[in-house]
């Protein structure tokens, strides 16, 4: 793997080296580096693309990293992932997919996993998608995943997209068992005239099974974001459902969550927020000696890093890199509506703004 | 110093006219005096401290602090100089730690634990129950309130504007705080500008401003101005003398 493998790994995985424990590197839709444990064991798929990650039962503390770069531009790369988690596991897995595309053609990547969840065991999932690259060449992630939890299992995930992906449509199906628990935190950031659609459906089909999907996005420049997140309670059971999402210049968000009973005691809440920054929120943090601009970054910030997730990782996401500026377009990309600049926003403005606080 | 001169801000009424939200407002403060604001509602205290931090700017007069004329300066550009403004209600913020914004507060990256927990404890906040929490809709309204006025004190400003820092805040707490503005004022370093209807702050005051229909009707020492506050407060009132019978 060369400098620019790596500087993927570190932005999906927080990769700098080989990483202890189980690992899988795919690198330009072919195996580059592989290491299993006497506990986790990863197979190449012999009849499509793709590996079998399979986790003894009771394999407690180990971690399995399995992060895909693509770095040749006019790739698409599909791959399937299928992960066997053994009764009482508790492990942490770790994926995403970094896309470098220098050149003027689509580079692509679709992974579709699907977790199989033993009895009783724990899982955390984190899931990045990052694109970079100087090329015209549209970066695609279209990511699948499928979760099913046998009874007692539980599986949070952190799914975050919050650079450089040109369009995205995101696909995410769970159906927990009796007494398991789903929790999904999805982050998103979008810009320029980047689009993204995510689909989420978390099926409470066992008593006292729990869900939950925390989203939040921020949409900026005219980018278009579309959410479906749907909640389906077939017992006893309690599900979630909260997104909320900053909408900032003229970009587009729909918002669109759905809960569905189908039981006479399953209890599920959804609540759907849209808006802009609130002006008091940024007057707030200039009267502490910050620019409009510095203000709004923290805002944002805060608003995309809160989700009190995989604290003990104390990830950070520096959302503000220089080339997740607004207004910023590779060389040679043209999209015209991302030119028009945005409304300044003068202090007079934010004073006679009704901005629902966010 | 702060030197207020011939302050005006006016907004448009709802006839087209122009009405005066303050009216010629003149007011001097010494370094390291603590001045309380007071007055009946709607008599123009907070567009006052607002228009001293920038949030409105005047539509007449000049502001100047430390020699300098501010009134033209951003909102930003009046921070750096040393000017602060605890809201009278302040805003949330989904997402943000307390941690995170008292580190802005202070100008720095990330705050060591126990220089936190010194603003907390000052407004009478316990640390570890506080720091790491989002400054979003799970806080009630006194506690945000005093974590307005921690980030207030992690600035240390030269001018510290506090708009009534009481309000929403338990009798313990309240307790705590006055003690913190005594401590403030004691070591001198900065020059406070309160607006209370608190008996407890008044009394802390070395001068008392009284702000009435967007004019200082009364300004001078303590000694002098709270008799005069206390002797208007129920004579004159018709409806008091009413109950009284």
């Amino acid at each position: 793997m060369d400098k620019v493998d790596w500087k993927l790994l570190k932005e999906i995985a927080d990769l700098e080296k080989t990483p202890q424990g189980a690992y899988n590197f795919r690198v330009n839709g072919k195996l580059d580096d592989r290491h299993v444990t006497a506990n986790i064991d990863i197979q190449s798929k012999t009849d499509k693309p793709g590996i079998d990650i399979i986790i003894k039962p009771g394999t407690r503390g180990e971690s399995v990293h399995i992060p895909v770069v693509l770095t040749q531009t006019g790739l698409t790369d599909v791959v399937y992932n299928d992960f066997y988690v053994g009764e009482g596991a508790d492990v942490d897995i770790v994926a995403g997919c970094g896309i470098h595309n220098t050149g003027c053609e689509t580079s692509q990547h679709d992974g579709i996993h699907v977790f199989h969840v033993g009895k009783n065991a724990r899982v955390r999932y984190v899931e990045r998608h990052y694109g970079e690259g100087p090329g015209t060449g549209e970066r695609i992630l279209n990511p699948r995943t499928e979760v099913y939890l046998e009874e007692g299992a539980s599986i949070t995930m952190e799914m975050t997209q919050i650079r450089g992906v040109d369009s995205t449509v995101r696909d995410t199906v769970a159906v927990v068992g009796a007494g398991g628990e789903c929790v999904i935190n999805e982050k998103l950031l979008t810009d320029g005239c980047q689009t993204a659609e995510s689909n989420v459906e978390i099926i409470l089909d066992g008593a006292d099974a729990t869900g939950r999907v925390v989203s939040r996005s921020v949409a900026r420049g005219t980018s278009v974001q579309v959410f479906h997140p749907c909640m389906t309670g077939r017992a006893k059971c309690f599900g979630h459902v909260q997104c909320d999402s900053i909408i900032m210049d003229e970009a587009k968000i729909k918002s669109i969550p759905a809960i569905d009973a189908q039981d006479v005691n399953a209890q599920l809440i959804h609540e759907a927020a849209i808006g802009r920054i609130a002006g008091d929120q940024i007057l707030k943090l200039m009267t502490l000696g910050l620019t409009e601009e510095e203000a709004e970054e923290k805002i944002l910030e805060g608003f995309l890093n809160g989700l009190g997730f995989f604290r003990r990782e104390a990830q950070t996401i520096p959302l503000f890199h220089p080339s997740a500026r607004r207004g910023f377009l590779p060389a040679g990309r043209f999209c015209p509506e991302a030119l028009t600049a945005p409304p300044a926003l003068s202090s007079g403005s934010l004073r006679e703004s009704g901005g629902r606080p966010i | 110093m702060l030197e207020i001169s011939h302050l005006r801000y006016d907004v448009t009424a709802e006839d087209g006219g122009e009405l005066g939200i303050l009216r010629d407002v003149s007011l001097t403060v010494g370094d390291g005096r603590l001045v309380v604001i007071t007055g009946p509602n709607g008599g123009g205290k907070t567009t006052l401290a607002r228009t001293i931090m920038g949030l409105n700017q005047p539509t007449g007069g000049t502001i100047r602090w430390n020699g300098q004329d501010i009134t033209s300066l951003s909102i930003t550009e009046r921070a750096k100089a040393g000017v602060s403004y605890g809201f009278q209600q302040p805003p949330r913020f989904k997402g943000m730690k307390v941690r995170t914004l008292l580190a802005l507060a202070a100008g720095k990256e990330d705050l060591a634990p126990a220089e936190g927990c010194q603003y907390l404890t000052q407004v009478g906040l316990c640390a570890d129950d506080y720091i790491d929490r989002e400054v979003d809709s799970s806080l009630s309204g006194g506690e945000v309130k005093r974590i307005e006025i921690a980030t207030i004190l992690a600035r240390k400003a030269g001018l510290m504007i506090f708009d009534e820092p009481e309000a929403g805040i338990d009798l313990w707490s309240f307790a705590k705080l006055t003690e913190t503005f005594e401590a403030i004022h004691r070591r001198g370093e900065s020059t406070l500008l309160i607006i209370s209807h608190q008996e407890r702050i008044i009394q802390l005051a070395d001068e008392i401003v009284v702000i009435e229909k967007g004019e200082v009707s009364k300004h001078g020492p303590r000694e002098e101005i709270f008799p005069q506050i206390m002797a208007r407060t129920i004579p004159g009132c018709g409806y008091m003398k009413e109950g009284d019978r």
